[in-house]
């Protein structure tokens, strides 16, 4: 009875939850006899493709800044490295390498900024951080439009000026991790190259919380007042934290849109935190703590769900509950985190 | 000016005419820790009876249970009787005790800054007309009638003597003044028979404190029994009847109160204070010639509740100084400003070598450390391992405990190098734990405070300060809490100054005492000094004794 009430808060009653719905999901698709491999295939490709957004979220956690609502901040410094990159035509893995610079480049100074208005607006992070994204989404909506590209590939056909909502990668850097040294088995095919792109990224994360640098903004976020004792600057360490989660939602929107083959503008960006939310709060994590087991396994367990909900779904009740199934998970996921923030302590 | 007799009789308090409130063998325990033993006390009507201890006698824990507290029915209630007019009585609430006609002035303002001084007044129990959604909603839609609550506050303030306009708001006005809102509140309370002012005068004046004690004599000689609970012998002799001393939760000196007027203020200081615990230590001549490690002048330290307003002093090599004093006097402010943790001005030097104040990882750096009194909150990462407690302020503040790397702020930690460093601390000071990885908050109290240490003397420190070492723990835990401080001190030569509350385990450890009072120096004792001469230095009687 206690071996197994101490399992159920390891491995957390959410979590457990919704890792049978994936089982049972898996179960129903064998059962249909839906192509399995191909399910898995997209669930591994969705995996590498929304695993570094995930990522982002974990430096602002442990940095005390709390849930990173303002992931959008990093998304659009991102999407201006990806738009630059197809601008001046370069493809293939100098253009994903040039987007991922310019962008990375683009989110020190943002999230500099949004790490020093995160001080001054300590303790409603997760509010300002929402707004601070919404806004920044339109205002560079603004941008898109008024941006003076001529590239005809990107800009409206009709105007001749303005950038599409939706750019494509072929002939650029589309899927350029996933096919490098992509293999299949049983049927199912591994995009090795964003796999080890994101595992990498992983382990640079993980790496950099046993740095001294880690360790200081793990230490302040966890008491602010011991840090202070210690020498420590916390202010200093929030705004470390919010860049660093800023750099890899730039980065992380680049290997998502190589995956998809296609670079959205315009309000794409304006709902993007929320998903990568819930992946690491359904791996485990709480609003004051995480870590990369939680965002591995979150990404995983979500975005199975997401891939094979769907099909599965429309086979067994001839209809697409799959969509009514992201939003409840994905919103019931946040509030039930946030309903926790008080008890972590 | 009192109805009763002060001297002694015999007959107990029912020979003097009925006793507003008796108290017979009140007991209470905190989690095992038994913080009350049996006290008896009657208060009589007309009288001011004062009730002295040091902070922890149990003198709030009393009042908490008198005025109905929920701290008291949530931590398992109390034992023993509370007698109002001869009747028992139990309260719950604080409620039930203003009902009962018992007041109290707290220690703390429990006052509604951005309301009026009348609406503060009767707040609550407002004078009202019905209006027009009372019907429908009954008597809390009533509305207020502000020209009575004008009037009650306005007569309510001139009993206490305050002349202040009853319908300026609270927000802003000098902390004395609240002082007197807070009694006039409980004045205008009608049926009050029990006042209680729990260390009314700590946060006043010295001419808003004599004001409060006159209003105190004017209560009793309208035939309100007054409890007044303070530190300071100065006013106990000024207005008390009747005086009973209160020490580690039991009355002492005799079972009958004292009379003031025969009691010297040395007799009252010494039972206050008690005398030291069996622990006698073994104490050194040595360190008065030893040279001097840290000198302190003009120390001002802006800490809320502690603050130091002028502290000069030296500490030698070798030596175990201790600071003692009562709460709130300053003595903790005294570490915490030379660490930097609250703003400091004055001048420090460390061995000669002068440096900076507010200035935390400086003072690391020169080969100072810190044991602060606030272990959850400045102390700990509660939520960490032992292990990265231990090593974090090394980590930090010298760069132990790092791997080689190009970029010195992404040195990466050496987790073996943590490790075996944690354990060989766990076995040195036998720190209870399952092992370096369990977390801080896991382990109790005294194992925290062992870990605290730990990580100060993993900074190798030249001085280490250390405030409230045995506060919340253990009798067991204390006395190897204690016995880690002072073989630190005789083993490796480390430096201490130990701040703490308990007087009795300064005297065991220390070299030499200094009593804090106000924020200054008043004394510097050794630790074989009288009871008397520590009892008067702490209620600052030195200077005119």
């Amino acid at each position: 009875m206690t071996g197994l009430r101490a399992f159920l808060k390891e491995a957390g009653v959410p979590r457990l939850i919704i890792a049978a719905f994936v089982i049972v999901l898996f179960g129903v698709a064998v059962a249909t006899k839906m192509n399995l491999p191909s399910l898995v295939t997209d669930s591994i490709v969705r995996v590498a493709r929304n695993g570094i957004l995930v990522l982002a979220l974990l430096p602002a956690i442990q940095g005390g800044v709390g849930l990173n609502f303002g992931l959008p901040l990093g998304i659009l410094c991102g999407l201006i490295g990806c738009v630059l990159t197809l601008n001046w035509g370069v493809g293939g893995a100098a253009g994903l390498a040039l987007a991922s610079g310019i962008g990375a480049a683009l989110a020190i100074p943002v999230g500099a900024g949004y790490g020093w208005l995160l001080n001054r607006t300590r303790g409603q992070e997760m509010m300002v951080g929402t707004y601070l994204g919404f806004a920044a989404v339109s205002g560079m909506s603004i941008f898109w439009l008024l941006a003076p590209f001529h590239n005809p590939t990107l800009v409206w056909a009709i105007a001749g000026k303005g950038l599409r909502t939706t750019l494509s990668l072929t002939g650029s850097f589309d899927k350029v991790l996933d096919r490098w040294m992509a293999f299949e088995v049983a049927g199912v095919t591994i995009p090795t190259g964003a796999l080890l792109v994101f595992f990498g990224l992983c382990a640079l994360v993980a790496w950099f919380f046993k740095t001294q640098m880690g360790i200081t903004i793990a230490a302040a976020r966890s008491n602010p007042r011991f840090a202070r004792a210690a020498g420590i600057s916390d202010q200093r360490t929030r705004i470390q934290a919010t860049v660093f989660s800023t750099l890899l939602g730039a980065i992380g929107i680049v290997v998502y849109s190589q995956s998809f083959g296609f670079v959205q503008l315009y309000t794409a960006p304006l709902l993007m935190a929320f998903p990568a939310i819930a992946c690491i709060l359904i791996g485990g994590a709480t609003v004051t703590r995480a870590t990369v087991t939680h965002v591995v396994v979150g990404t995983f367990l979500f975005q199975s769900i997401l891939t094979v909900a769907l099909p599965v779904t429309s086979q067994v009740i001839q209809g697409d509950i799959s969509e009514t199934a992201r939003l409840i998970i994905q919103n019931g996921m946040i509030l039930y985190a946030l309903t926790r923030v008080g008890s972590g302590k | 000016m009192s109805a009763t007799s002060p001297t002694s009789d015999p007959g107990g308090p029912l020979a003097a005419g009925r006793p507003v409130l008796e108290l017979r063998g009140v007991t209470k325990e905190y989690e095992g820790n038994r913080v009350l033993k049996g006290v008896s006390l009657a208060v009589r009507a007309g009288e001011i009876h004062a009730l002295v201890g040091e902070n922890g006698a149990g003198k709030s824990t009393l009042m908490n249970i008198l005025f109905g507290m929920p701290v008291i029915h949530e931590t398992g209630g109390y034992g023993g009787d509370v007698l109002l007019n001869g009747a028992p009585v139990r309260f719950t609430q604080p409620v039930q005790a203003m009902a009962a006609g018992i007041g109290m002035v707290h220690q703390e303002f429990m006052l509604l800054p951005g309301f009026r001084v009348a609406e503060n007044i009767k707040l609550n129990r407002e004078p009202a007309h019905p209006s027009f959604l009372s019907p429908l909603f009954g008597r809390r839609l009533d509305s207020l009638d502000r020209k009575t609550m004008r009037g009650d506050a306005r007569r309510a303030l001139d009993r206490v003597g305050l002349d202040i306009d009853e319908w300026l708001p609270v927000a802003g006005l000098p902390v004395g003044h609240m002082q007197f809102i807070e009694i006039a509140r409980e004045v205008d309370k009608t049926g009050l028979r029990l006042l209680i002012f729990d260390e009314p005068t700590a946060v006043l004046t010295e001419s808003e404190a004599e004001k409060l004690l006159e209003s105190m004599k004017a209560f009793s000689a309208a035939g309100v029994a007054v409890l007044f609970i303070t530190h300071r012998l100065d006013e106990v002799k000024a207005v008390a009847d009747r005086i009973t001393v209160l020490r580690d939760g039991e009355v002492v000196g005799s079972a009958e109160p004292l009379d003031p007027r025969t009691t010297p203020v040395t007799r009252i200081a010494e039972l206050m204070v008690g005398r030291p615990s069996a622990v006698v230590a073994e104490k050194r001549a040595r360190v008065a010639n030893a040279d001097v490690a840290l000198s302190v002048s003009g120390l001002r330290v802006e800490m809320p509740g502690e603050p130091v307003a002028e502290a000069t002093f030296q500490v030698r090599r070798g030596e175990i100084l201790g600071i003692g004093g009562l709460a709130g006097q300053g003595k903790l402010g005294i570490a915490n400003g030379i660490m930097g943790l609250y703003p400091a001005s004055g001048s420090v030097a460390l061995e000669g070598v002068s440096f900076s104040l507010n200035d935390p990882r400086g003072a690391l750096e020169r080969g100072l450390a810190f044991v602060s009194e606030d272990r959850r909150g400045v102390g700990l990462l509660v939520e960490e391992s032992v292990e990265l407690n231990i090593a974090l302020s090394a980590l930090e503040a010298q760069g132990r405990f790092l791997k080689p790397f190009p970029i010195p702020a992404l040195r990466s930690s050496d987790g073996g190098a943590i490790r075996a460093h944690a354990a060989s601390m766990i076995s040195r000071l036998d720190i209870r734990t399952t092992g370096p990885r369990q977390q801080v908050k896991r382990l109790s109290g005294g194992n925290q405070q062992k870990v605290c240490v730990a990580r100060a003397m993993t900074l190798a420190p030249r001085l280490l300060f250390v405030s409230e070492p045995t506060r919340g723990i253990d009798v067991g835990a204390k006395e190897r809490v204690l016995e880690i401080l002072s073989g630190l001190n005789r083993d490796q030569g480390v430096t201490l100054v130990v701040t703490s509350s308990e007087l009795a385990e300064l005297r065991a450890i220390c070299d030499r005492i200094l009593i804090v009072y106000r924020g200054r120096i008043v004394a510097d004792l050794a630790p074989g000094a009288s009871d008397a001469e520590f009892g008067m230095a702490m209620a600052g009687e030195t200077a005119h004794s």
